[in-house]
């Protein structure tokens, strides 16, 4: 399998050097696929967004093994690609070594910190949009029980799960949150029938509202939900079309902005840590036709304030990442 | 731990067995007949595909069931033309059916959906109905029987059912049928079957045939039944946890299905309870995810005594002349 995979992966690398045009930006997408409906499709809009509003053209490539990280990504560098944006907490070893080899390359990061000179980190305040949702969660429910299926057991993902059980327990001091992940390995990543499951246990423990941040696993986690005549809450995208009526709100991460800036800005772009928030607008929670339904106007307003009150400041969400350690756990 | 948890419990081992229960009888089947069958967890991926993309093109199950089938057995022939007409060696042939399948589903969904190598989301028709038993619904509130009938025994799709009927059927088919008699004759020695004027090929034939029927009703039921949808590489595994299974059990029917019972319930606590407590220390997540690999290789080193295969397994038989 693997050695099937590498072929294949070394077949579609010739490929690749063969047709990339010179100082076009590239795209490096994470485990689980361009058309995940969630993560890696929110950085693949952007960057058709950027293709249709500037005529450029760019490249992108899928990686389907965990080793492929370093030679697709030092593909890319060497084929000329510029600016170079890889996809995914997992990327931050291949950055540390691609990076250095190729000084005059601007690289940009999402998901985690690479402190080199040419590299953008871009990271998001994940706790803040969680938060958000938590609350939301926390005033639909009916039985005062909620759930979060996680995809693995990562900081970043647990930072999720942190920022929403504080929005939840911000409502109702009592709420139970029930909250599980998926495995240990990338797999975790896209078994939505292992993510149906999980959903049908954490219903069978009295939740109402399942959470789901686990990449296409997700969308085996919203089915259920659906299946069962309960709420979920979508991730990254916004997933509320998947199923009206059924999906409450999604937890919107502004991937697609992020790519789009850094396409934007080109080679030699600007680096360093860029943090997107609710205050830059990076992170937030969508509303659309598809759950006007199921968002009253109280819920709205409540929700309204504390976004406000986040960004003025006046309410700090805690980040799991900076200490390990949650609150409201 | 009160009644609702073990009732939902054991309903997820249900149907978290069921795609093992079928791929693992499909090998029992095939390897009782002499060929070893490497490629089920092939099969159970292309039928898994078939299903649902026939399923979300024409909008019917029965009918992406029914294709699911076919195309699962058309790979079982190309291992049958491979190890029996033309002697190769059978694992080979069997890894061979993992990769292709491996590659073809992704490449043909790409092509076929761009949505990046996997289906469309089923819904309606085009998903595995739940069937309610008779009575569900009168009897949900009586104690005992309630939570075993309505709550373990119905609500399943049909595969479900069928899975399980299967178990007495391949016993009775192998024990107490002419058929099977053969069928395992020419597992354990073809020469005595050739010699008294039976056709080693057809019955090795018609074993792997109905070991591609089965191989695919499991792909069937993992992506219209257990999800709504193929994803790229969905088995995860599963094609060879039935091949453990089968060894497990020995290749006799009933503890096969005892097998992957186990297998499936380890599965079903480990989606349940992510961090169990025993006497003060607390199993991470990660190790409950493992175990069902961990108890794979603790049965299959030794805990089983004695696992003999077909005597015949694995060889092409060659006429003497």
């Amino acid at each position: 399998m693997t050695s099937l995979k590498t072929l294949l992966g070394a077949a579609s690398t010739l490929a690749l050097t063969a047709t990339i045009a010179q100082a076009d930006p590239a795209l490096m997408y994470d485990l689980g696929g361009k058309f995940d409906k969630s993560f890696n499709e929110a950085a693949f809009n952007g960057s058709e967004r950027w293709a249709a509003e500037t005529g450029g053209s760019y490249r992108d490539i899928e990686i389907s093994a965990e080793a492929q990280r370093v030679q697709f990504a030092r593909r890319l560098a060497e084929a000329g690609a510029n600016p170079v944006v890889v996809l995914g907490f997992a990327n931050e070893p291949t950055l540390q070594e691609v990076a250095p080899e190729f000084p005059d390359t601007s690289f940009v990061l999402i998901d985690a910190v690479v402190d080199l000179p040419n590299v953008r980190s871009v990271v998001f305040a994940e706790e803040q949009g969680s938060y958000l949702v938590g609350m939301l969660a926390a005033m639909a429910t009916e039985t005062d029980t909620i759930s979060f299926v996680g995809g693995m057991e990562i900081p970043l993902i647990t930072a999720f799960a942190c920022g929403y059980a504080q929005g939840a327990k911000a409502v109702n001091p009592d709420i139970n949150v029930i909250v599980n992940y998926t495995g240990s390995t990338p797999s975790a990543w896209n078994d939505p029938v292992r993510g149906s499951e999980i959903a049908q246990s954490q219903f069978s423990q009295g939740s109402d509202i399942v959470f789901a941040a686990a990449g296409g696993t997700g969308l085996g986690v919203l089915q259920a939900a659906e299946d069962a005549g309960l709420l979920s809450i979508g991730v990254d995208s916004n997933q509320n079309h998947l199923h009206p009526a059924s999906v409450l709100t999604s937890m919107l991460k502004l991937v697609d902005q992020a790519v789009f800036d850094a396409f934007s800005d080109g080679p030699g772009l600007e680096t360093g840590v860029v943090r997107m928030d609710l205050a830059s607008g990076g992170v937030g929670y969508a509303l659309d036709e598809h759950n006007a339904d199921l968002i009253t106007d109280e819920m709205q307003a409540a929700v309204e304030d504390a976004k406000a009150a986040i960004i003025a400041g006046e309410l700090s969400v805690h980040d799991y990442r900076t200490d390990s350690t949650c609150p409201a756990f | 731990m009160d009644i609702t948890v073990i009732v939902q419990i054991i309903d997820s081992t249900l149907r978290l067995s069921t795609p093992l229960l079928f791929a693992c009888l499909a090998g029992l089947i095939s390897e009782r007949a002499g060929v070893f069958d490497i490629g089920l967890e092939g099969k159970m991926l292309v039928a898994a595909f078939t299903a649902a993309a026939i399923a979300f093109v024409s909008g019917n199950v029965w009918i992406g069931v029914t294709a699911a089938v076919l195309a699962s057995v058309v790979l079982s022939l190309v291992h049958g033309l491979a190890s029996i007409t033309f002697r190769g060696n059978q694992l080979i042939s069997g890894v061979a059916i993992n990769f292709l399948a491996a590659g073809i589903t992704v490449v043909i969904a790409q092509n076929w959906f761009r949505q990046g190598g996997r289906t469309p989301s089923l819904s309606g028709d085009a998903r595995m109905p739940r069937l309610n038993l008779p009575f569900a619904d009168a009897l949900r509130d009586v104690p005992l029987i309630g939570p075993l009938y309505s709550g373990i025994l119905s609500g399943h799709g049909l595969l479900v059912y069928v899975a399980f009927l299967c178990v007495p059927l391949t016993w009775f088919m192998l024990f107490r049928t002419r058929f099977g008699l053969r069928l395992r004759a020419v597992g354990e020695n073809p020469a005595a079957v050739d010699t008294s004027g039976v056709s080693v090929t057809a019955l090795r034939y018609g074993a792997v045939a109905i070991c591609g029927v089965l191989c695919g009703l499991a792909g069937a039921y993992l992506s219209t039944g257990l999800s709504a949808g193929f994803v790229q590489e969905m088995t995860a595994g599963r094609g060879f946890i039935a091949l453990a299974a089968m060894i497990f059990a020995k290749w006799r029917p009933w503890p096969a299905m005892w097998a992957v019972l186990l297998f499936g319930l380890l599965e079903a606590v480990a989606n349940r309870f992510q961090n169990i407590e025993i006497l003060g220390l607390t199993l991470p997540v990660q190790a409950m995810q493992a175990l069902p690999y961990i108890l794979t290789v603790v049965i299959l080193a030794g805990f089983v005594g004695k696992a003999i295969p077909p005597r015949a397994g694995g060889q092409a038989y060659v006429k003497e002349h």
